[in-house]
């Protein structure tokens, strides 16, 4: 069942080989074919673009009033490319081998490398549509360097690369929507995919305003709608993001890898009331000069300017030497979230630890620290009323990222043909922990170049019948829409949609959060199909479907993180080793280090959807690994 | 902290809008104002009421989704601020506050405090990108760019599309945002070849959305929670004036200099309206909101 199509030969021409090998689409015929994106964040508005300036004819999807809100605009530190302009060792093979540790020999190895490979002409790419990326005085850009990694490879433009990058695509996608080579259907979400003859042949949107249902048929479907980081409910995430459209093509058919990999980012703002709606990162460059701390001795109250130097542990480089601050950030959220744990958190509920810029503004200057963070000064003081300059800033992990997602083979395509995965809603390329500055480096990579090349294969290589909307299939799954919509109106309970989203956030998040356990899990797996059945009998949610109802939308996803919540924590359970971001507390090192089982579980584990009260199928992808020998990871 | 909301409630775009009063009760001085709005909407779902909407997602001011008038202020007066990044404790305990839609003949209300705001897009649409087609690009360092021009394009580029400038603008003028997309192409050598098409074209349909034009106020970069500088209007115009002299075309009306009629009243004519539909409740002062020209 799980063919990865990896070309053969060795690993520096596999990507050439896999081109070579590929089919071709006639220029004159691409405008016949129709391919549905649905996301326009990073992936979905690249991909969009570039195809429609192939010559397809593309309909794009977002549930955003434009693409330009994708929840990619909020990244902020960086994006990383092996261009090695700071001469300093960088190269594509070093870029590849980086992510495939950082990613704790998760990933499967022909994918990383040409994420490496392209990552390249992803600058080159951005650079000529205009995205203002830092620079020096020379004119040449400029990089800096992230966590995990010992070289500068990071590109940035201020603290809003995320943002420059989108208008970049956004752009694009908007010259060739004045083309008229893509249609783009705006406030619009995908409720359910279609499949004819097996293949994806289109999908089923709810037009957010009127509430209408259509269908919308094509040769090919893409799915580009990013993470699932609000399954938790607090996360750095925008609110809105949410597993729908993967969950639901799950539901038809598309196996879900390693849903239980997910990243819970170490620099972000502490929690602070029961009414917060969100959790707010301070970008992890912030690491590059800020340093970590806590007070030696437990629940230590005094400020942290009255704490002299020999009370305090700078915990990240007494234990890491190498990496000091540094280290990958499953490692830094783990002990921030250990030091916790033993008491020495600091701030009003404990929960969080010391990122202090003391010695950063005595080594630099306060204008040279002003100038490379003070955005996220800012930003730090309008939610806390703290100023970071005088006083440490207080950070805590949060959810951030998932590397889980549907799996796809070496073409993105999923399990399902004609139905293609890129960006964050994909599983592949950052294994069991991504480092940072590289989602932006895979979206931008599968979207530009990657679904660009394979996507037309598909359509060249295979007969596709033509297919039309009144196929029966698509009444179906309309008619389907429609009753699970009417089913959520229907229940007319006294509970809000929020108020099952807190309460399903917070037993994944104890449970299958920063450690996960047997008896945890198994808690967790016990506890949410309750949560899930009170939800379909005492929700409640005003007004109607035929009508803009924030209400039912929200319910809507959250009925889908109800049941994929459960299969994060079947998947966390039965991967019994510590990975990169998945720490199960049974396997660590005597040191306290996260204790991968090689031997057992070098693999992916793809999970087959059974059905609702059914055990879903595991399926196992093997992982070897030639060109990056297994080893225990040590940033010490 | 207790506030009271006076709220637009406008089901849809077809249907006239009013504005009711809420209480808001137990607010916490770190709650942000969305988060407020949050409890407000919990509170009406308990009542069987419909609760309010309005757009919102990153909730960190960079999505540009949000953005209502509060007391007649877009985004509510904190310097380089959005909605989402509002914090209660910049609020007095017992305020009332005033929430409604962007107003603008361009943005026209979809329902409660959410407007409509495709034609930003459709400015874009007419020349905000620099053709580079994927594959053509030459290497990333082939072309210096100063410094100084690099920023100048990243202050430009770092506007958020949220649509505050029209809605404070008397004129509800989009020049403060459609300088700042000119602004940023135009500074770099990779948009030079577009320039002057550019120009004339975001220009052409920015007139063409029913946006009013600039008088010179001043209340877009007032309120804009980018803190993008009046003086890249002054830049476009420029660009434009160079544009309409490389083309040989017919002087064009430049939008700061001349009034045209078309921009007096693209503001919607609210204010009349609110007074009609306004809910008479005892205990609130009905007050209508100051308008935003007033302002300075
Ligand atoms: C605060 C923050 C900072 C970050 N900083 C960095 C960084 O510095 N470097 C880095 O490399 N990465 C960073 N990341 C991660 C990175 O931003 C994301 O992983 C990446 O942008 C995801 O892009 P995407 O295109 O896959 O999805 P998204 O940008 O999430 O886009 C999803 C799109 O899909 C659409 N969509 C989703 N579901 C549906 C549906 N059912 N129907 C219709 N449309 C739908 C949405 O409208 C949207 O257009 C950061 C993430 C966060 C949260
Ligand atoms: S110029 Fe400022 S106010 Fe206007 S849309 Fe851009 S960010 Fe918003
Ligand atoms: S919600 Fe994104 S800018 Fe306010």
């Amino acid at each position: 069942m799980l063919e990865a199509r990896i070309p053969s030969g060795p690993i520096e021409q596999k990507w050439d080989k896999c081109r070579y090998d590929m089919k071709l689409v006639n220029p004159a015929n691409r405008r016949k074919h129709s391919i549905i994106v649905v996301g326009a964040g990073l992936a979905g508005a690249a991909a969009a673009a570039t195809l429609g300036r192939q010559g397809y004819h593309v309909h794009c999807f977002s549930y955003h009033d434009t693409p330009r809100r994708a929840h990619s605009i909020a990244a902020q530190g960086g994006i990383n490319s092996a261009k090695n302009y700071r001469n300093d060792g960088d190269s594509v093979l070093r870029l590849f081998k980086d992510t495939v540790k950082g990613g704790d020999y998760r990933a499967r190895e022909a994918n990383v490398y040409r994420l490496a490979e392209v990552s390249s002409n992803i600058i080159d790419q951005c650079v000529s549509q205009g995205v203002p990326f830092a620079r020096e005085y020379g004119g040449l850009l400029d990089n800096r360097s992230f966590g995990g990694v010992q070289v500068e490879r990071t590109f940035y433009a201020r603290g809003q690369t995320g943002q420059q990058l989108l208008l970049g695509a956004y752009q694009a996608l908007e010259e060739q929507i004045a083309a008229g080579t893509v249609t783009m259907h705006f406030r619009s979400e995908l409720l359910d995919i279609v499949l004819v003859k097996g293949r994806a042949r289109g999908i089923v949107t709810r037009d957010l305003v009127t509430g209408q249902l259509d269908c919308h048929a094509a040769d090919v479907v893409v799915l580009a709608t990013g993470g699932y980081s609000n399954v938790f409910y607090l996360s750095t995430n925008a609110k809105a993001s949410n597993c729908t459209a993967i969950w639901r093509a799950h539901r038809r058919g598309a196996l879900c890898g390693n849903p239980c990999f997910t990243q819970i980012h170490p620099t972000c703002i502490p929690l602070s009331s029961g009414f917060q709606s969100k959790l707010t990162l301070m970008s992890e460059s912030l690491r590059n000069d800020g340093r970590v701390w806590v007070p030696k001795k437990e629940h230590d109250t005094r400020s942290p300017n009255d704490i002299p130097e020999d009370e305090r542990d700078y915990y990240l480089e007494n234990r890491y030497p190498s990496f000091g601050n540094l280290v990958p950030r499953d490692v830094a959220s783990r002990n921030a979230k250990e030091v916790c744990d033993e008491g020495r958190g600091v701030g009003p509920h404990g929960q969080g630890v010391y990122l202090d810029f003391a010695d950063a503004i005595h080594r630099l200057g306060l204008q040279t620290v002003r100038e490379k963070y003070g955005n996220l000064f800012e930003i730090y003081e309008r939610i806390t009323g703290d100023d970071a300059y005088t006083v440490p800033m207080r950070i805590y992990p949060a959810p951030h990222y998932t590397m889980g997602g549907l799996w796809v083979d070496y073409h993105l395509m999923s399990t399902i043909p004609g139905l293609f995965v890129g960006g964050e809603a994909n599983f592949s390329d950052h294994g069991a922990n991504r480092l940072g500055a590289s989602a932006l480096m895979q979206g931008l990579a599968d979207g530009y170049f990657v679904l660009p090349a394979t996507v037309p294969d598909y359509i060249a290589a295979n007969k596709l019948d033509p297919v039309s909307t009144s196929d029966s299939a698509f009444k179906a799954a309309k008619a389907e829409v429609k009753d699970r919509i009417d089913k959520l109106l229907g229940v007319n309970g006294k509970r809000s949609p929020d108020s099952f989203h807190k309460e399903l956030g917070k037993i994944v998040w104890d449970d299958c959060g920063m450690a996960r356990s047997d008896a945890g899990l198994r808690k967790a797996l016990a506890r949410i199909p309750e949560l899930r059945d009170e939800f379909w009998h005492n929700l409640r949610i005003v007004g109607t479907g035929e009508e803009l109802n924030q209400s039912l939308e929200k319910a809507n996803r959250i009925s889908d993180f109800l049941e994929l919540a459960e299969l994060m924590c079947i998947d966390a359970l039965q991967r019994t080793e510590s990975c990169g971001g998945h720490f199960r507390v049974e396997s660590q090192t005597p040191d306290g280090e996260a204790k991968r089982d090689d031997a057992n579980f070098a693999y992916t584990a793809a999970w087959e959807w059974k059905g609702l009260d059914q055990s879903p199928a595991i399926h196992k992808e093997p992982l070897t690994f030639e060109y990056v020998p297994l080893s225990q990871r040590s940033y010490k | 902290m207790t506030f009271t909301l006076k709220v637009w409630r406008q089901h849809s775009a077809d249907e006239p809008g009013r504005f009711v009063s809420y209480q808001v009760k137990n607010v916490t001085p770190d709650m942000s104002f969305l988060e407020m709005l949050d409890a407000l909407n919990e509170d009406l779902i308990s009542r069987q009421e419909p609760p309010v909407a309005f757009e919102h997602d990153c909730r960190e001011g960079i999505c540009g989704s949000c953005g209502f008038l509060i007391n007649g202020v877009a985004h509510g007066g904190q310097r380089g601020t959005t909605v989402c990044q509002l914090a209660m404790r910049f609020f007095k305990n017992g305020d009332a506050l005033t929430l409604e839609p962007w107003r603008a003949r361009a943005f026209p209300v979809i329902r409660d405090l959410i407007v409509n705001r495709s034609a930003f897009d459709r400015i874009i649409q007419a020349g905000g990108f620099i053709s580079a087609p994927t594959g053509t690009a030459p290497a990333a360092n082939a072309i210096l760019v100063p410094k100084e021009d690099a920023d100048t394009a990243f202050d430009a580029a770092a506007c958020i599309g949220c649509g505050a400038c029209v809605a404070a603008c008397p004129n509800a003028s989009a020049m403060l945002f459609t300088s700042a997309k000119i602004t940023h192409l135009n500074s770099l050598p990779q948009g030079q070849p577009q320039r002057d098409q550019r120009t004339l074209s975001m220009v052409a349909e920015m007139r063409n959305e029913l946006f009013g034009s600039c008088t010179n106020h001043g209340e877009c970069e007032a309120v804009c929670p980018k803190r993008i500088p009046l003086e890249f209007i002054g830049k476009m115009n420029r660009d434009l004036m160079r544009a309409a002299w490389h083309w040989h075309r017919e002087p064009l009306v430049i939008p700061s200099l001349v009034q045209l009629p078309s921009a007096e009243d693209s503001h919607e004519q609210f204010h009349e309206e609110v007074r009609i539909h306004e809910e008479d409740q005892a205990h609130v002062e009905a007050e209508s909101p100051e308008p935003a020209a007033t302002r300075r």
